[in-house]
């Protein structure tokens, strides 16, 4: 125990001031105390953890990042060789690749300062929102099912099979567009749940743990796609000889929402609705009380009579339909030429990271998805303008991950209190 | 080893959790430390421990004063802690427990486990502990999981032994068992300090009694001293330690259990066809040691268990295969024996948990959302009425001591309509004040004419509640005998014997 902790009193400690017999003793803070399903719990506490972390792991992460941007330009490393000579040519190089590289993304991401236009200005913000839509979507399906006690590692199955649903009704229905559109999206969405769904079936009639089963429909999910898009009776296009499906009818396609000039499109006001209702769902309806329930303490929850196993199966199939829809956003949005194996472009991976730094609560996925978006968004232009490989944003998202991972050590960096009350 | 602890003083923030305590022990002498959760009985002893760093006064041995900056200080000065969560590794054995931490090594740093397999020899003959150093941990009782823990601390050669809380998680024969232990250390020579808040294990073993109350010193007793006495110093306040109950006015037949079997998921049989009657009005005590099918018996007729056979009918319905939630539904309260692990959410706040069996229908549901306004008011209400000690029904409720964890669990049972009552173990790791409190609505719930099942391990709280009383024993039903049925016979049938009149 650090030096640090032991003048540091537990939120039981605190409480105590206001009724003497309230709590109980302060007890020294070991880790045995949590009980036999420490695993659990702990990711549970990596899960929900509290805002503040998520904060400083990004702060974290982007001062790791940092490092790297300088490691890998070729002005510092020319001037890392004459340093103690001129430590100024490599301190203002050092600056200049990492202010840039920031200044290229904010500029890919936000605001572009360097046209004229203000159309074209607040591009970068608009091209953030539509890739922020899928991951908010998506975030949320994982985000759900960790509320639940459950960790949803299959969104990529889930978009995978919501595309192709979306994608054929898309491509093979012919409807006016206030019909199409919707039957699209639903379809993408009922593909999703159902595919997750069935994890949800298997934990609760079986108890196969989820992350095996989700991660194992993940490959099931591609190839099934994969073999669908090669045959032409099923969703291959006509008279193609590439796994791809024929292109979106305009009836199904999500409209731009501030017209042609911009990319962005319908995909992100459905995602803000889908943060309301799933932010109503947990926290004011009857079935979040009995997810958190279920989340919290199962058996507790089974003793007071929720039916544990169908809450696993609802929250996963809620679940898969908020993947579904980054899914059919996907391929009625985003990519409207055709559904292809590659669609889901790693949100279903990325959905995960989203849904921790958001501490699985709607309104922190919803900034989760945002800060993603804006990765996204600027990661190509910081290649573009700076020559700063794309992966650094990768680094760095992945860092993000490894810090909430490790509170502890995010706790010693900033010199943190040990955990109090969530 | 002497031992003196002169004006301890820790504070957290502006709560002052030991407010200059002093303390003496000597050796060859039980010293007992008595007070209710949270009057800072473990705070003081963790500052001892060298967790926790005193903020005024010393901790002098054998007149030297000490300065521990963490347990490895403490252990090295002859301070052994038995804590009341065992801080053993499940997958070792004994042996390697007892070496941990202070592992001898042999060539090429090749554990001496040979000679830890000697020590725990030596230390176990001794003291007669009976334990086989090769054993695994986690397949040994816990009331053998507890004598490696003192045989940990006296490897070490511990002089001054601390227990925190032993008996909380000991059935009454291993409480039995470990109060013969402490007499024998105490005999060795090593000074004892017994932080408790059960009154008859202080009186049974104690030389010397030390209340704290709300981080004081609030007096000093005698082991002769009595219960009540004992009870309202740390209380702070007159406690009464019998319930007062009249006549029950005894109803119908209401619980009736007949011929109820139930098997576990591997077919062994923890009841074995057992049958009795509850009628309305009227407290049935299930006695018995821990294991004998009690707890299979409250999960039977909640629909908890998955393998049940025979009929447990209440006011006429079967219970027997109907789920969890059509069970409550049919008016059956339930306190579960493990209120962590099956009463309460942990990280939901106090109301939250008032409504966790009623998620389904009103008062607390408007077309599947949440009437936050009503539970708010409800939580509000049942915190008054239930003197729940938390500054506000937002509490998480495990932030709450036990007895108050227990009080909101009984909230929330009492609050329904009740048909039937099953309560078990309604105050394990409950404070004296709570007890109190908790054993009078189970009587005034029995009083509205409802029947109550209570389980319990405790014999006092079986002869303080019952209006008769089931001894299990191995799955069977061994009698039924009337509430005032002397102790001794009890204890008897608890083993195992039946009485000569059965049926009461």
């Amino acid at each position: 125990m650090s030096g640090t902790d032991d003048n540091t009193p537990t939120e039981a400690e605190k409480l105590g001031g206001s009724g003497p017999t309230t709590t109980e003793a302060p007890e020294p803070t070991t880790p045995e105390s949590a009980g036999p399903s420490r695993s659990h719990s702990m990711l549970r506490e990596i899960a929900s953890g509290n805002a503040l972390a998520g904060v400083l792991a990004v702060v974290l992460a982007v001062a790791v990042g940092s490092l790297m941007i300088a490691l890998t330009d070729e002005r510092v490393r020319e001037t890392t060789s004459y340093v103690f000579a001129r430590p100024g040519d490599f301190f203002q190089a050092t600056w200049d690749a990492i202010w840039g590289a920031y200044t290229a993304l904010f500029r890919g991401a936000v605001y572009n300062d360097r046209v004229d236009d203000f159309a074209t200005q607040i591009r970068p913000l608009t091209e953030t929102l539509k890739f922020a839509a899928p991951l908010i979507a998506a975030g949320l399906g994982v985000g759900l099912a960790f509320r639940a006690g459950m960790f949803n590692i299959g969104g990529r199955g889930q978009m995978l099979l919501a595309g192709a649903a979306s994608g054929w009704v898309a491509a093979n229905v012919e409807l006016p567009t206030a019909l199409h559109l919707p039957l699209a999206i639903v379809a993408g969405m009922v593909a999703g749940a159902l595919w997750a769904g069935i994890a949800g079936v298997l934990k609760a009639r079986t108890g196969a743990h989820e992350v095996i089963v989700t991660i194992m429909l993940n490959y099931v999910g591609f190839y099934l796609v994969f073999f669908m898009l090669s045959r032409q009776e099923l969703l291959q296009a006509p008279g193609s000889g590439n796994p791809k499906s024929a292109p979106a009818l305009e009836t199904a396609v999500l409209p731009k929402i501030l017209g042609e000039r911009f990319n962005l499109h319908l995909g992100f006001l459905l995602a803000l609705v889908a943060v309301a209702v799933v932010w109503w769902l947990l926290g004011r309806s009857t079935l979040g009380y009995r997810i958190r329930a279920v989340g919290e303490n199962p058996s507790a929850a089974r003793a007071s009579g929720i039916d544990v196993g169908r809450t696993y199966v609802v929250v996963m199939l809620i679940a898969g339909a908020l993947v579904g829809l980054a899914g059919a956003n996907q391929v009625l949005g985003t990519v409207t030429s055709g559904v292809t194996v590659d669609l889901d472009a790693g949100i279903g991976f990325d959905a995960i990271t989203v849904a921790l730094l958001g501490r699985s609560r709607p309104l922190g996925i919803l900034g989760a998805g945002l800060l993603f978006g804006a990765f996204k968004a600027g990661g190509f232009s910081m290649q573009a303008s700076e020559g700063i490989p794309v992966d650094i944003v990768l680094v760095v998202q992945s860092l993000i991950v490894l810090f909430i991972a490790a509170p502890p050590l995010v706790r010693a960096i900033f010199r943190l209190p040990a955990k109090e009350a969530k | 080893m002497k031992l003196v602890l002169r004006n301890i003083t820790k504070r957290f923030g502006s709560l002052v959790a030991n407010d200059s305590i002093s303390l003496e022990v000597s050796p060859g002498e039980v010293h007992c430390l008595l007070g209710e959760n949270g009057a800072g009985k473990s705070t003081l002893m963790n500052v001892l421990y060298g967790l926790y760093q005193a903020d005024e006064g010393e901790i002098v041995l054998d007149d030297q004063v000490q300065h521990f900056t963490g347990p490895g200080d403490a252990m090295a000065a002859g301070i052994g802690m038995v804590h009341q969560h065992f801080m053993l590794i499940p997958v070792f054995t004994v042996a390697e427990n007892v070496m941990l931490g202070n592992e001898s090594t042999g060539v090429a740093g090749t554990l001496d486990v040979a000679a830890a397999r000697e020590r725990v020899n030596e230390i176990s003959e001794r003291f007669g502990f009976h334990v086989d150093p090769d054993a695994l941990v986690e397949e040994l009782p816990v009331g053998v999981q507890q004598r490696v823990e003192i045989i940990k601390a006296l490897s070490r050669d511990a002089q001054v032994l601390v227990f925190d809380e032993p008996t909380a998680v000991l059935t009454p024969q291993e409480t039995d068992e470990l109060m013969q232990i402490m007499r024998q250390l105490k005999e060795a020579g090593k000074a004892i300090v017994f932080i408790t808040h059960k009154l008859r294990e202080v009186r049974e073993v104690a030389d010397k009694i030390t209340v704290i109350r709300l981080g004081k010193v609030v007096g000093e007793a005698k082991p002769t001293a009595t219960n009540a006495e004992l009870a309202s110093l740390m209380v702070g306040r007159p406690v009464e330690l019998v319930v007062h109950k009249d006549e029950p006015q005894l109803g119908d037949d209401a619980l009736v259990v007949q011929d109820l079997r139930v098997r576990d998921a591997l077919g062994r049989v923890h009841l074995d066809g057992i049958t009795f009657t509850i009628r309305a009005g009227e407290v049935l005590c299930v006695a018995g040691v821990q294991g004998n099918g009690q707890t299979e018996l409250t999960e039977a007729i909640l629909g908890l268990q998955e393998h049940v056979e025979g009929s447990v009918t209440l006011d006429g319905k079967q219970l027997v295969g109907r789920s969890v939630r059509q069970v409550l539904d049919a008016g059956v309260g339930f306190v579960p024996e493990d209120r962590q692990e099956d009463g309460l959410v942990g990280g939901f706040s106090i109301a939250e948990n008032l409504m966790l069996n009623r998620s389904f229908r009103s008062p607390f549901v408007r077309r599947g959302s949440l009437r936050r306004d009503a539970l708010e008011e409800f939580a509000e209400q049942k915190l008054k009425e239930y003197d729940v000690r938390a500054p506000d029904i937002h509490t998480h409720a495990d932030k709450l001591s036990g007895g108050n964890q227990q009080k909101v669990v009984v909230a929330r049972e009492l609050s329904r309509d009740l048909r039937l009552l099953v309560a078990a173990q309604p105050t394990r790791g409950v404070d004296v004040g709570s007890i109190e409190f908790i054993h009078k609505q189970v009587i005034a719930t029995r009083d509205r004419g409802i029947p109550v099942l209570v389980v319990s391990t405790e014999l006092d709280e079986v002869v303080a509640l019952a209006d008769r009383i089931m001894v299990l024993y191995r799955g069977q039903v061994i009698g039924i005998v009337p509430g005032d049925t002397p102790r001794e016979t009890l204890g008897l049938m608890m083993t195992g014997e039946r009485p000569k009149d059965m049926i009461a």
